[in-house]
């Protein structure tokens, strides 16, 4: 009946796994008890749940990144203490256990905070950079989100019933196959992959036609904000690359639920080929991760220097190119296999070559800095912490490229520190900066300042004290990984390290005392212009939090920086003639909301589980509940209802004689 | 015991002497320090020295990859120096721009100029694109030449011809075969400190990755597939070899003793080696192929001929029907 799933799935083996499945647990009951509290069941299902509005799917998604970040800090925090200990020990976790908490982090980190975050970026502020009023398909919006959360609901209830994979957050075959991993821990790896997957590609088609084919008029491509043109590459990336991600997890599933021989030992097998496409995803992936951050540095430097990008069409250069290369460098990450050295100096030189553009970029936005007049506010910070950071990152990145090098340095602690200091200052610093920068648009309030900036130095004080000493450890041979070491001379860097992660705890509290403070506060903080930065591009014509339909007239496009430009030509004195087209309102069509995107996240996280504990009957039930979902919902005539002209005329009115005041 | 013999060998400090079962090696230093070399050799040397006390304080023992104890890895280490150093061209010009910009154009600066218009100039744009371009061009030149020569697939050239060792890697410890001297070893690999290595490596479980820091790079051992790689330690001494691919639960452990040792000692390790009581037959390969945690150092003084070739080809044998003769190893005896 139950397939696999018996009461041994609860984690009765060890008490660690079961303080971290009841504070799952509380903290799931947490939520639905403040939801009962409020008596807030209806709102939330109506007003947020169900929505399709790109601005309420953006902030969804970002507050799933921040709870996700959260649970992938505690399993950061107990790797470091872990390895802070156990020198000559088993230290404090029982044995295989540190195997569940790397895979888990890397598995978390990536898919459901990096690509969430930037995801729910993309969401709330393309269509209003480029004067659209929503994305080309709202449901299907709706749809991606459920997925991905049905994803991070796998890897959350991973902590309760059974475990979760010791593979690894790459889950390298023959490791992953069902005769070294026999427990459900690579299927809920598999799973949680393989839907959210889905629903990132299903983002990736819907912002690439979102943004050919709904810029306002005269927003010509060389006129689009560069945090556009970053989302646009990264969702022309998330389009051709996360199909392959699709295939390699689905044919490990295939090898490990049916038996079948892809990637295991003998029969055929061939484990080179997962790690071939995993990484024709996962390179690419690397650059969806960062590109959307670079945009937001390219707006936020811009914004705060009071100039326009130096070099808008270098740059733009620049991130195309990022983006086309970043196909052509997957074998960089096992220049170890026994490749011939042509093949490892080509993929080498390929993976240098992207170090040009990438900085050309850097060079650009300091020289935006350059007799600019830099306002040094918390989004500012992220922004001057990341160059510096991401250029040490830079550096060890073309070192790790010269396969010689990598030789020696594969798989050491060089290398994790390394993608660490590419993510965290490469695209963590960028979506902070970003939730800085956009929060008062998404949320009508600005973000505390003062402890926005205390964030900061905790979070780069700390970073640097936790990923310095994994560089000299790698130079000291030790490898990725290692649950207990023998090597005396290890510890005082790793204790180093643990003092970083609890430095980089502190930025987290500052950030969580931040969120209080500011919302305790936001009557002061209030953004009541749309456009509390002087800000220079369309987002900041809308109202904060801008009205359902962004713009009641779509703006005509007369440049880059458009913003910028109508306030240098002299209608300053005239708020409606910057922020708003002098043309009549008319009545607006919106599409309905529609339960149907979560529903159909609930039933995928159904089928998944189903997978997970071979419950056949429950995985065809919703399998079949999927589909009809899917076919009800195209049936549904009823999906749009329409704003009369006479209410956006009152809104706006209202809006901006607030902003005159 | 094998445990305190790594452990000895990871530890060993500055002119320790580190006796081992009756093979004599020496500690690091002196070695180092003591040989005859060109000056800009010595020169790297040193650099790597300095670099290996400035980052940890501690002796170079502890830093294997820095102070390298082979050509092999000296010359990958050697590249690493270099491309840093080249790399600075760019990233110190960014860290001084990064900090004087923010400094001197911040808004409460009374006196800095503000040009809120300047956005563009071809002259700083054509700088920006051809300096990391030349720098680029001059790293790839690099990577495509030592990237051949230090294939790890490519025979090392030496007046002795080079030790032939096939690998098997195994949960979670390492098989040693010496074909040429019909020996077998688990757990602890010793060679002759003037001649190179030569070694062919597989898998019987999942892939691992080998690799001895300050000897040279890594290498992954796959199932069904042969890899090889090519080593030479500078003269005799002790490392401490290991798998870096993660493997499951033994991972922490699958760690190895690597001793260079001289003519004399390896021809007297190799006489008490074929005189071992165990012999690698199938069931004492059964008992090794094991999944086992802490596998001592053992010493087989035989080993049924064509091992090797056979757990290669228990993976490949659907895929071609008649199993090949193994193929003449071009590296040596």
């Amino acid at each position: 009946m139950l397939g696999r799933l018996t009461l041994h799935a609860l984690p009765f083996y060890s008490l660690i796994a079961l303080g971290g499945a009841l504070v799952t647990v509380l903290a799931g009951l947490a939520v639905l008890g403040v939801v009962a509290w409020f008596g807030a069941w209806r709102y939330l299902w109506q007003e947020w749940l169900t929505s399709v509005d790109h601005k309420r799917i953006g902030m969804m998604y970002i507050i799933m990144a921040l709870v996700m970040l959260l649970r992938g800090f505690v399993d950061a925090i107990m790797m470091r203490t872990q390895q802070a200990v156990a020198l000559n020990s088993q230290g404090y976790l029982p044995p295989g256990h540190f195997d569940q908490v790397f895979s888990s982090h890397g598995t978390i980190m990536i898919f459901f905070v990096a690509m969430p975050f930037l995801t729910g970026l993309i969401n709330i502020v393309v269509p209003q950079q480029i004067g659209a009023r929503d994305v080309a398909f709202p449901f299907m919006n709706s749809l991606s989100l459920g997925l991905t959360a049905a994803g991070a609901g796998l890897v959350l209830i991973s902590l309760v019933l059974g475990k979760f994979s010791a593979a690894g957050w790459t889950a390298y075959p023959p490791y992953s196959e069902l005769k070294f991993s026999p427990g459900v821990g690579v299927d809920y790896w598999i799973w949680a992959v393989l839907i959210s997957g889905v629903g990132s590609t299903l983002t990736g088609i819907n912002f690439v036609v979102t943004i050919v084919a709904r810029r306002a008029p005269g927003m010509h491509l060389m006129r689009m904000p560069l945090f556009t043109w970053t989302a646009f590459c990264t969702v022309i990336l998330m389009v051709f690359a996360f199909p392959a991600l699709t295939v390699a997890s689905a044919l490990l599933g295939l090898d490990r639920t049916l038996g079948m021989h892809f990637f295991t030992n003998g029969h055929g097998g061939d484990m080179m080929n997962y790690i071939n496409m995993f990484w024709m995803w996962g390179h690419p992936e690397v650059y969806i991760v960062v590109l959307p951050s670079f945009g937001v540095y390219s707006e936020v430097v811009a914004t705060f220097s009071g100039k326009p990008l130096f070099g808008y069409k270098s740059v733009v250069f620049a991130t195309m190119a990022i983006a086309l290369l970043s196909f052509m460098v997957w074998l960089h990450h096992f220049f170890t296999m026994g490749a011939s050295a042509n093949v490892n100096a080509f993929f080498g030189i390929t993976t240098m070559i992207i170090a040009v553009p990438t900085g050309v970029k850097i060079f650009n936005w300091l020289l935006t800095m350059y007799r600019g007049r830099i306002r040094m506010v918390a989004a500012m910070y992220w922004t001057v912490g990341f160059i510096v950071t991401f250029t040490i990152g830079g550096m060890t990145g073309v070192l790790l490229a010269i396969a010689p090098v990598d030789y020696l340095m594969h798989n050491t602690t060089f290398l994790v520190a390394h993608f660490h200091n590419m993510l965290i200052g490469g695209a963590l610093f960028g979506y902070f900066a970003g939730y800085q920068y956009w929060f008062p648009k998404a949320t009508g309030f600005r973000l505390d300042e003062t402890w926005g900036k205390r964030a900061f130095w905790a979070w780069f004080v700390g970073f640097y004290l936790a990923f310095m000493p994994l560089y000299v450890l790698g130079f000291m041979g030790m490898p990725r990984r290692l649950e207990r070491y023998y090597v005396p001379s290890w510890q005082p860097l790793l204790l180093v390290a643990e003092l970083g992660a609890l430095t980089i705890l502190t930025g987290i509290i500052c950030q969580i005392i931040q969120l209080v403070v500011s919302v305790r506060n936001r009557a002061a903080l209030r953004d009541t212009t749309g456009d509390p930065w002087d800000g220079r591009t369309l987002e900041w014509m809308t109202a904060s939090p801008p009205a359902a339909y962004n713009f009641a007239v779509l703006p005509h496009v007369h440049g880059v920086d458009e913003l910028a430009l109508r306030k240098e030509s002299g209608s300053h004195m005239n708020p409606p003639g910057i922020y708003h087209d002098l043309e009549p309102c008319r009545d607006i069509v919106v599409p309905n909301n529609t339960g149907a995107g979560p529903l159909i996240g609930a039933l995928a996280f159904g089928l998944g589980f189903a997978m997970v504990w071979y419950i056949w009957w429950l995985a065809i039930l919703a399998g079949l509940g999927i589909w009809g979902l899917l076919v009800m919902r195209s049936f549904d005539d009823n999906d749009l209802h329409v704003i009369p002209a006479a209410e956006v005329e009152r809104t706006e009115t209202g809006r901006l004689s607030a902003a005159a005041r | 015991m094998a445990d305190t013999i790594v452990l000895k060998a990871a530890c060993a400090s500055d002119g320790e002497s580190l006796h081992l079962q009756g093979v004599a090696g020496r500690g690091g230093a002196t070695r180092i320090l003591g040989r005859r070399r060109g000056g800009r050799r010595r020169l790297a040397d040193a650099l790597g020295l300095c670099a290996a006390l400035a980052l940890s304080g501690c002796g170079r023992d502890q830093l294997p990859v820095i102070a390298a104890r082979g050509p092999i890895a000296l010359a990958e280490r050697n590249l690493l120096f270099t491309a840093a150093a080249v790399m600075l061209i760019v990233v110190i010009p960014v860290f001084v721009m990064a900090f004087w910009f923010t400094w001197r154009y911040r808004a409460s600066h009374p006196k800095a100029p503000y040009k809120p218009h300047w956005s563009y100039d071809w002259r700083i744009d054509m700088i920006v694109w051809l300096v990391p371009a030349a720098i680029v061009i001059a790293l790839g030149y690099l990577v495509w030449t030592k990237t051949h020569r230090l294939d790890p697939y490519r025979p090392l050239v030496a007046s002795r011809l080079p030790l032939r060792v096939d690998v098997v890697a195994e949960d979670w410890k390492w098989l040693f075969i010496y074909p040429g001297q019909k020996i077998a070893v688990a757990n602890e690999l010793v060679f002759p400190a003037d001649r190179p290595l030569s070694l062919r490596l597989t898998s019987d479980t999942v892939m691992n990755s080998f690799y001895i820091p300050g000897l040279g790079g890594q290498i992954y051992a796959m199932a069904g597939m042969q890899t090889r790689l090519h080593l030479r330690a500078d003269g005799p001494g002790s490392f401490v070899g290991r798998n870096t691919q993660y493997s499951g639960i033994g991972f922490p452990d699958q760690y190895f003793a690597v001793h260079a040792v001289s003519a004399a000692s390896f021809r007297a390790w190799v006489a008490r080696v074929k005189h071992a009581p165990k012999t690698l037959d199938a069931a004492a390969y059964a008992a090794l192929a094991k999944p086992s945690t802490r596998f001592p150092v053992t010493y087989y003084s035989a080993y049924e001929p064509g091992l090797f070739d056979r757990i290669l080809h228990k993976y490949t044998a659907r895929m071609r029907a008649p199993v090949p003769p193994p193929a003449p190893h071009p590296g040596g005896n």
